[in-house]
């Protein structure tokens, strides 16, 4: 049990990471990353709003949303599919989820929220967020799973994004032709990165 | 010598401003300081008088590789020599020019087998060294930097990380994209945050991976000419593939199953990438870059500790399935690139942790997920350098936190004052 929490936690953080494996959350993966700060600041955050929004995001999924899942309320509700409302149900959640995390930002980390700005919202439409929720419903993850794989696709971010902050801040010293300054070399960083993780490819746990 | 030293000075103008050949000047540069001292100073009002420049630098590190591409030639030599049919000779120009000197293919001879090798190291290291160094001149004459040495050991690292069979458009085509990418976008040496010989590597890796691993690439002898019932794979390979991993000692039938004994790891003739088989030939390089302060001692003492503990983790655990996670701390030194990458990988003063601390714990993830990816992950046995490139994009992490505690550290000393 213990073994397989393991190597799902393993999974979504290195196998399978997010942003260096789907280039997912790319948006705030390349504009929040000139500073370790504010990075690693966002990673948390990611990692907060995932470890909630997965989980109960599975919870509204199998006990109302999936084909039959009503039928705990009355058994004439078992042929009831409401799959449908999957994404907006999903984007729901994580709107509200966020919304508290910003607020507890702006009430006790002042300096990260002033930093993270425009961002910390933009979390909601993070696709690493969405996606996240729709491996889960994929890949069939019960709740204490979806916790893990939470958790582990988070740290998976954090660990992405704080890597290439610290990049990007050695690379003061760096002479970059002109032409690629800013975003160009960031992408570029971003694929050799990949590179570096597929080193993981294969594995099978 | 003066003869030499004033036709040089005679051309100089020529590539100064307004020269002719202005747009050639790194080229110049180039030959100038390597052939010669230069006579430049800094001009600043600092002034710090050290024979060890860059360039003594870099060429110390490819006087530390020499042991390595000794045995490198000597024994893609030895292999190859080993592997062929009685009867049998090398293809194409290569068996040509073997018979016209007439020096033969007998695995015994020392000499025929280190003739044998260059054969193949040589023309690799050329086509490195002329694909490579287009990009390299291309960029100096268009961005007007100097031409660096860093060049010069990427250039000598890289052929020895590949196979000897590797086709020689594979290997341009790479070293082009390692130094491109590798490097020159992020301004040329010194300033790059990927080692470009592994992100070359790493490229053939991810592009080719049918014909960089398995088991035809390790010898250089084609599939017609060699001896009946010959595999190929190397050690860890074979390791990796034994036919039953649940018997007891499973990874010690597999190299005996090869006739490798410790001492002809530790010496370096197994099958494997040309230049990284001898522990021995790293051990020296090893010696001479610590003495001379090229290489950090606290990068190759982090990574034995942190392949040390993995190893023997994975010894207590155990498997019935894995016969690679029973093999010994002794034997992970010995095979595979282990000891080559440790030693002259990892310890690249540009790619790496820059802090004392920093490197400690830099080194010691580089042995922790050399093990990791090399027992875990089928797919590439050979994971020594893909954790070694897989650190040095952590690097930069290191060095931040690094200064960070000590930033913590100090302000804490002087309040306490």
């Amino acid at each position: 049990m213990l073994e397989h929490h393991l190597s799902l936690f393993v999974t979504s953080a290195f196998l399978e990471n997010m942003a260096l494996a789907f280039f997912l959350g790319m948006c705030t993966f390349l504009a929040c990353s000139k500073k370790v700060d504010a990075a690693f600041g966002l990673g948390c955050a990611v990692i907060f709003v995932l470890v909630i929004t997965v989980p109960l995001n599975n919870a509204l999924y199998s006990l109302l949303l999936a084909p039959g899942a009503m039928a705990w309320i009355n058994p004439s509700l078992a042929d009831v599919d409401l799959s449908f409302l999957s994404f907006l149900t999903f984007i729901g959640t994580i709107a509200a989820v966020v919304q508290i995390v910003e607020m507890v930002l702006d009430r006790f980390v002042p300096s990260l929220y002033a930093s993270l700005g425009i961002f910390l919202p933009l979390i909601a439409v993070n696709c690493a967020i969405l996606g996240a929720s729709l491996f889960m419903v994929e890949r069939d993850y019960n709740f204490a799973e979806s916790v893990t794989f939470g958790l582990g696709s988070g740290v998976g971010w954090l660990l992405a994004i704080t890597a290439l902050a610290a990049i990007r801040e050695q690379m003061r010293y760096s002479n970059v032709p002109p032409g690629l300054r800013g975003l160009g070399i960031t992408f570029l960083l971003t694929g050799l990165m990949a590179i570096g993780f597929m080193a993981f490819s294969g594995i099978q746990l | 010598m003066k003869f030499l030293r004033k036709l040089h000075d005679k051309a100089e103008p020529l590539f100064h401003k307004g020269g002719k050949l202005e747009r050639l000047y790194p080229l110049y540069e180039a030959h100038d300081t390597l052939a010669f001292t230069p006579g430049e100073v800094t001009h600043g009002a600092s002034h710090v008088r050290d024979a060890l420049d860059l360039k003594r630098m870099m060429v110390t590190v490819v006087f530390a590789l020499v042991p390595c591409i000794l045995v490198a030639m000597y024994n893609t030599g030895f292999q190859a020599n080993a592997a062929l049919a009685e009867g049998m000779s090398a293809d194409g120009i290569r068996g040509w020019i073997i018979d016209v000197i007439g020096i033969g293919y007998s695995a015994a001879n020392p000499l025929a087998c280190l003739f044998h090798g260059a054969l193949y190291y040589f023309p690799v290291l050329l086509v490195t060294f002329v694909a490579g160094g287009l990009i390299e001149v291309l960029f100096a004459v268009v961005r007007r930097h100097e031409i660096n040495e860093g060049f010069l050991v990427t250039g000598m690292l890289f052929p020895l990380i590949l196979p000897p069979a590797i086709p020689l458009w594979q290997v341009g085509l790479a070293i082009m994209f390692g130094t491109l990418v590798g490097k020159e976008i992020f301004g040329g040496t010194g300033m790059n945050i990927f080692n470009p010989a592994l992100t070359a590597r790493a490229f053939l890796f991810f592009a080719y991976p049918a014909q960089i691993s398995g088991e035809k690439v390790w010898t250089a002898v084609t599939a017609a000419n060699q001896v009946d019932g010959f595999s190929g794979a190397t050690a860890l390979g074979s390791i990796a593939g034994v036919a039953d991993p649940s018997a007891a000692d499973a990874w010690k039938n597999a190299l005996m199953g090869m006739d490798i004994t410790w001492l002809d790891a530790f010496l370096g003739k197994i099958p494997g990438s040309m230049g990284e088989t001898s522990a021995l030939a790293c051990l020296l390089g090893a010696v001479l870059l610590i003495i001379t302060g090229v290489g950090s001692w606290r990068v190759i003492l982090g990574g034995v500790l942190g392949s040390f503990v993995v190893t023997l983790l994975f010894n207590a655990v155990g498997s019935e399935t894995n016969a690679l996670m029973n093999v010994p701390f002794q034997w992970q030194m010995v095979l595979g690139g282990w000891a080559f990458g440790l030693v002259f990988m990892a310890t690249d003063p540009v790619s790496s942790a820059y802090t004392n601390r920093g490197r400690l714990i830099y080194g010691f993830f580089i042995g922790v997920f050399a093990i990791l990816i090399r027992v875990v992950n089928p797919a590439f046995p050979e994971g020594m350098m893909l954790a070694i490139l897989f650190m040095n994009m952590f690097a930069p992490l290191i060095n931040s936190m690094a200064i960070r505690s000590n930033i913590k550290r100090r302000l804490a000393k002087n309040e306490a004052v």
